[in-house]
């Protein structure tokens, strides 16, 4: 008998993976905000099958992080970039339909290999609650912490030197 | 399978969403589509790192996550700068018109 959470988990699944599709391969529009938006509603259903996962903190971070500030750096750029040829442009339908057999070749080995080799798993208790997270992270994970900072900065620094206008 | 929702499924929702990234990546051509192709291949690796954390009862899988989504934000930064310095040089943002590495 299927539970409630269960039907969350399919609602949620069928969700992501149909906007996850709509992002990449729009049948209706090739306008790449269109793409965007939907990876934004890819990425907040995905943060609802985190939350069934009892990864509560992830799923906050995920919305907040993806959802917030990488799609808005993707807009930014899109609406700098003028890309109104795109929609003009001729789709080659033979390295299209060669890339689709071959992609759904490897969707077929995944999932066939998932079903046959039944993944060992406990009885799920693990909570991703802030709090233990939070303990985790800096305590057995401080040092890794840091170094991301510090890439942070780094990335920082590179991007405000490729977007100036001259290198010196 | 059974219909109860476990670690198998979300591992198949897992390697389709893989797949639908790859097929962004494969069958797009313009920059902007095929990085978002790759975040969705990055998203699905952390589904299943998610869903491992939970049924193996380690909540490190977990902090592996969080380090993969602040370095993806950092690597979205950069590839956009890229993207961006590209597009000004060569008002371009399409992969069928960057061959100058073509012989």
């Amino acid at each position: 008998m299927p539970q409630p959470t269960d039907l969350l988990f399919y609602a949620f699944a069928g969700l992501t993976l149909l906007f996850g599709f709509l992002c990449v391969a729009n049948p209706l529009s090739r306008n790449p905000v269109t793409s965007a938006m939907f990876l934004v509603l890819t990425i907040v259903s995905m943060a609802g099958l985190f939350v069934l996962l009892n990864a509560f903190f992830l799923a906050a971070v995920q919305i907040l992080v993806y959802a917030g500030a990488v799609m808005v750096l993707f807009l930014f750029v899109i609406m700098l970039l003028d890309l109104q040829e795109e929609e003009r442009r001729k789709l080659n339908k033979v390295a299209l339909g060669l890339g689709g057999v071959a992609i759904l070749g490897l969707a077929g080995i995944l999932v066939r290999a998932l079903a046959a080799g039944p993944a060992k798993a406990g009885s799920p208790a693990v909570e991703g609650t802030t709090r233990e997270l939070g303990r985790i992270l800096f305590q057995s994970y401080l040092l890794p912490f840091e170094v991301v900072s510090v890439l942070l900065l780094v990335a920082m620094v590179g991007v405000i030197l490729l977007s100036k206008k001259e290198l010196k | 399978m059974s219909l109860q929702a476990g670690l198998g499924h979300y591992l198949v929702v897992s390697a389709l969403l893989f797949c639908l990234g790859l097929l962004g990546v494969v069958g797009r051509r313009n920059l902007l589509v095929i990085y978002m192709g790759l975040e969705l291949m990055l998203n699905s690796a952390n589904l299943a790192l998610v869903a491992f954390s939970r049924f193996n009862n380690n909540l490190n899988g977990q902090v592996m996550v969080f380090f993969v989504i602040t370095v993806a934000a950092a690597e979205v930064a950069v590839g956009l700068a890229l993207i961006v310095a590209l597009y000004r040089r060569r008002q371009t943002a399409h992969v069928e018109d960057l061959v100058s590495l073509k012989l």
